[in-house]
Order: structure tokens, then sequence, then C-alpha cells
């Protein structure tokens, strides 16, 4: 008993530090003005959530979303903002600051509509079932689910990719012209 | 007993209202763009908290998929900003508001 209750004070602990740095450089990103700083932020808040994944037993998850996420996505967003140097926003002419307005209204219900729909539909869904198999989440059930039930989605995924680098190949190559050239815009 | 899917829920509505807001709120295309990856990871979060309160593998399969998804998402927009600089675009979602210059 006294072991379990010293268990679950570790995963209260790990919860709560992983939930915090989530949120904390969430916010992080959206507030920073350089992006730079709001990409580094962005890595963070992907660690903290690969703890929270595996907190939930989902360790393939984890270890793509640090993998695909923090390592290959980060790496293309850095080099991005390197390329086209470091440049803050423009701050705020006197412009319509009624946009602001109606943007933080406007996230504001879509969360109050979140935690409503969430407590109306879900809310006696919600006890946290004690056990899953040691098998749940990993490789090989992901595997098997992805190679047997949602083979097209599979399929359907690697399409997407493809035309998604076909489609950066594009737009990369597209503004590269001789300077003598007349620009289409 | 860990903490329930609620709170993971609870996290994940957060980091969606986040992203909501710095989509909407910041004219970088780069910050809209770090933001919207907020705004996929908290429905992420949400999808892989109710395949363990369910448990039941889709949601992580589904998951995954998102991730694809993002990660086609980001090279489209990153290329879109790349050519934007190329042409000396001044990069403010703000001002890119005609398709044919």
């Amino acid at each position: 008993m006294l072991v379990a209750s010293a268990g679950n004070v570790l995963v209260w602990a790990v919860w709560l530090a992983a939930a915090f740095a989530c949120l904390g450089s969430g916010v992080a990103v959206v507030s920073f003005s350089n992006p730079f700083y709001s990409a580094l932020a962005l890595i963070g808040n992907l660690g903290s959530l690969a703890v929270l994944y595996l907190l939930l037993s989902a360790e393939f998850v984890a270890a793509a979303q640090v993998l695909v996420y923090a390592g290959a996505v980060m790496v293309m967003f850095l080099f991005v903002i390197a390329y086209i140097g470091p440049r803050s926003e423009s701050p705020w002419m006197g412009g319509p600051s009624w946009q602001a307005v109606g943007a933080v209204l406007a996230a504001g219900a879509l969360l109050i509509e979140i935690v409503v729909v969430i407590g109306l539909k879900a809310s006696g869904r919600l006890a946290h079932s004690e056990h899953v198999g040691a098998a749940f989440g990993s490789p090989a059930t992901i595997g098997r689910l992805f190679l047997t039930d949602h083979l097209l989605a599979f399929e359907i995924t690697s399409i997407v990719l493809l035309v998604a680098a076909v489609g950066g190949v594009i737009l990369g190559a597209h503004s590269r012209r001789s300077p003598d050239e007349v620009p289409s815009l | 007993m860990g903490p329930g899917v609620a709170w993971y829920l609870a996290v994940a509505g957060f980091l969606f209202g986040t992203g909501t807001l710095g989509v909407l709120l910041r004219r970088n295309p780069l910050i809209v763009l770090l933001s919207l990856e907020i705004m996929l990871n908290g429905a992420n979060l949400a999808l892989i908290g109710f395949a363990r309160n369910l448990r039941d593998g889709d949601g992580q399969i589904f998951a995954l998929a998102v991730m694809a998804v993002a990660a086609s998402e980001v090279v489209v927009g990153l290329g879109l900003v790349v050519a934007l600089n190329r042409k000396r675009i001044t990069l403010d979602v703000d001002r890119l508001n005609t398709l044919r210059g």
C-alpha cells in the first residue's frame, strides 16, 4: 500500500511538472516576438508532451513525437528561421485592436466550448481505467493495427507525405530564377 | 492511481486555446505555423488520453496520422515562407491579402 501510494505521488509529480512545462512553453511560443525563441520553446513543449504520452502508456507515439517533431520538423523550422534571418514582428501601428479583442474572444469561446462539450458528453466515462496490458502502445501493437485495421489510412498518409514533398520542392524551386528575368509578381 | 483522463483533457484544451490565440493574434507566418503545431498537439494529447481511457489503440493510430499531416503542412508552409522571402515580400499575414500580387 505504501509502495503504491509512493508510486502515485511520483506519477502525480511527473504529471504536474510535464503539464506545467507544457502549458508554460505553449504560452511562451505564442508570446515571444522572436520566432527563434518561439521555436526553441516549442521544442520544450513537444518534449513535455512526450512525457505526458509516456504517462498515458503510449510509448511508440512518444518516441515518434521526439524523433519526428522535436527532431526533424523543428530542425526544419530552425533552418528556415536562420535562412530568412531574425526579424521581429512590426509593432502594432495603432492598428485595429478590435482584431486582438476578437481573437481573444474567439479563443475563449472555443475553450469554453471544448470544456462544455466534454463535460456534457463524456463526463460519465472519464473514470481512469486502471490497467492496460503491457503490449498497449508498443511498436508491435501499433504496427499490427496499422497494417491490418488501418491499412488505408497508412497508405493515404504515405501519399500525403509524397505530395507534400513534391510541393515543397516546387515551392522552393519556383522562385529560384535568374535575376534578370522579370518576376511574375 | 495517477491523474485521470480529465486532467489530460484540461491540458489539451488549454493547449488548443493557446494555439488558437497565437494563430489569430500573431502576424509573423512562422509563429502562426508554430502556434498551429500547438493546436495539433493539443488535439493529439486528447486523442491519446481517450485511447488510454478506452483501452483502444485506434486513438494512437489517429495521433500518428495527425503527426504525418502536420509534417506535410510544415513543409508546405515553410516553402511558402521561403518563396515569400525570396520575392522580398513582407512577412506579415495581415498584408498577404491578395493572390496575384
